[in-house]
């Protein structure tokens, strides 16, 4: 579904991204750990073009999508859960989704795709006049995976979802990322919380200061020697 | 048509039927000031939209004004009007026998300022917070100083006097249905725009850029619409204030004019149109009664001899108290509702 092949990024003298090549076939959860600085955001953001790439080439769906704008990109059906959540704090619950869905002008199907995420996070339904940055960590990032969805997302891009939440409710959002997954939802998930990525992950990719240096199916990965003690602690 | 809209469209007509009766019963400097009022509603809404909605803080909207005002005057004014104004050096002759009616003149002034908003808006609006307001701030003076130069298009420092007044007739009783009925023309358009899907894409933009532009919005393009709009209103706003005075100069156009409307979108509430609308009235009201202060008082026998420019200081702490201990100003982001008022009528009768 997306091949990115030989990316390169550069923020002004650095070099962020080293020719980094990673698949995500459909259907399938492909996770992209590695520490800070990696470069694992950088990669999604070029993905969905908020960060321009020097060379190299992302192509989805059989189309050349590279450092195109990223409304064409998100009109395709990627779509970016951004990192530390980002939902609008002063705007209410509904208005956060309604505006998840921007770029699409099929009401019907909005208005039940907004039915399907009131079901899949009842918590929201409780809260719909409520003002998203009055809410708990939790609760936003529940808000900010609900909003992606009602992009209709066919590519959804997860970046570190778990961050700065309780452990209970980090299994909460791995248990909805599965429940999305299921629906037919492909899933690029990148993570600090290795383990709990790798375990839900079909493939994953380790990236260490900007270039691949392991990768294999999820399960290899987590019993992996080196992945085990540089992120999972032996 | 449901209940809410009933009750707008009544008030609405109450309203009108309210100006008719003030028409008849105030005087002509009461009058003024309620024009007055109507005139700052406009300002204050258009850069409210600009300042509070979609969150780029411009400071540039007296430069606007100013070219809302001169297109307008200098459009609605005779041949023997300008020829009088411009002595020392005569106006240029494709300006010099065009006089067209004041609605067109008010909707070309309008649409000049948008122009000016667009070409300066392209470049300035890739910039955010503090460099956008340094960057509109010198626009802005940068078109006061060109019209202080343009000799033969804008009389320069000179100025233009005797601006026809607003109206087709020129009668006195026609201003207060051209500034007002304009003011409530922009309460609507505001209100049907923040909120259509434009509107809350601008309240996206306010909140929070990047996840914003990663929804798909579009951001210069919502800008420069915000911007545009608000040019547009600003220029309309400069133009009645232009012919309510009857006489135009650069001088005018100073930054404490952008200031003064910065103030009231402040004090209202940055994000609130119900805000802006009370704020204006309240604040341009005030700005009259305080002239007081202005002259000498007499506080227990003694006299205390006037110093001009005191009301202003008594608006700039207001500001600053207003900034320290009540931040989100009079409404905050609030707006008013039919809802609001039939919830708490229901609330008084069950009790």
């Amino acid at each position: 579904m997306l091949k990115i092949r030989d990316l390169n990024v550069h923020y002004g003298g650095i070099h962020a991204l080293k020719g980094i090549s990673i698949d995500v076939p459909e259907n399938k959860i492909v996770t992209l750990i590695g520490a800070n600085g990696a470069g694992k955001s950088t990669t999604l953001r070029s993905i969905i073009g908020l960060v321009k790439s020097s060379s190299g080439s992302v192509v989805y769906d059989g189309q050349t999508v590279t450092n195109k704008r990223t409304k064409d990109i998100v009109s395709k059906g990627v779509v970016l859960v951004p990192e530390g959540r980002r939902v609008f704090p002063n705007l209410t619950v509904e208005e956060n989704l309604i505006l998840g869905a921007y770029i699409r002008k099929d009401k019907e199907a909005i208005k039940r795709d907004m039915e399907w995420v009131y079901q899949l996070f009842p918590r929201l339904k409780e809260r719909v006049w409520q003002k998203a940055g009055t809410m708990s960590g939790g609760e936003q990032q529940m808000l900010a995976v609900a909003r992606a969805l009602m992009t209709k997302p066919k590519l959804l891009m997860m970046d570190e979802p778990s961050l700065g939440l309780a452990p209970l409710i980090v299994k909460d959002i791995f248990g909805i990322i599965k429940e999305i997954h299921k629906e037919g939802v492909t899933i690029l998930l990148i993570e600090q919380n290795a383990k709990a990525a790798l375990e839900i992950a079909d493939y994953g990719y380790v990236l260490e200061t900007g270039s691949i240096v392991l990768e294999g199916e999820g399960k290899h990965l987590l019993s992996n020697d080196e992945v085990q003690k540089a992120y999972l602690g032996e | 048509m449901n209940k809410k809209n009933t009750l707008t469209l009544i008030s609405i007509i109450a309203f009108i039927v309210l100006l008719f009766i003030l028409n008849i019963n105030l005087g002509i400097y009461q009058m003024r000031i309620f024009n007055l009022c109507g005139i700052y509603v406009i300002l204050a809404l258009s850069l409210n939209l600009i300042n509070g909605f979609v969150g780029l803080f411009s400071l540039g909207h007296a430069g606007f004004m100013a070219v809302g005002a001169y297109t307008c005057a200098l459009l609605t004014m005779s041949r023997e009007m300008k020829e009088m104004n411009f002595f020392l050096e005569p106006i240029v002759p494709w300006l010099k026998n065009v006089q067209v009616p004041f609605p067109l003149a008010l909707i070309v002034a309008g649409i000049m300022a948008a122009i000016a908003g667009a070409l300066i808006g392209a470049p300035v609006l890739r910039l955010r917070d503090d460099y956008l307001a340094i960057a509109t701030l010198g626009f802005s003076e940068i078109i006061r100083v060109i019209f202080t130069n343009t000799q033969s298009i804008t009389n320069g420092a000179l100025g233009i006097k005797g601006l026809p007044s607003i109206g087709i007739t020129g009668k006195t009783w026609e201003v207060v249905i051209w500034t007002w009925g304009i003011a409530l023309l922009t309460i609507i358009v505001m209100v049907l725009l923040i909120n259509s899907s434009y509107g809350r894409a601008f309240k996206a933009i306010r909140e929070d850029e990047i996840a914003a532009e990663a929804m798909g919005i579009n951001l210069f393009k919502h800008k420069m619409m915000a911007f545009i709009i608000g040019s547009f209103f600003a220029g309309i706003g400069g133009a009645l204030l232009g012919h309510l005075i009857g006489t135009i100069d650069p001088r005018m156009f100073f930054i404490v004019l952008t200031f003064n409307i910065v103030l009231i979108v402040v004090l209202g509430g940055i994000g609130s149109i119900t805000g802006s609308v009370i704020s204006a009235v309240v604040v341009t009201i005030a700005m009259e009664v305080l002239r007081v202060l202005d002259g000498d008082i007499i506080i227990g026998g003694y006299m205390i001899k006037g110093i001009p420019g005191m009301r202003m200081v008594v608006f700039s702490v207001l500001l600053m108290m207003v900034i320290l201990f009540y931040q989100r100003g009079l409404m905050g982001t609030k707006e008013f509702s039919w809802d609001w008022i039939l919830n708490r009528k229901k609330k008084t009768v069950k009790s």
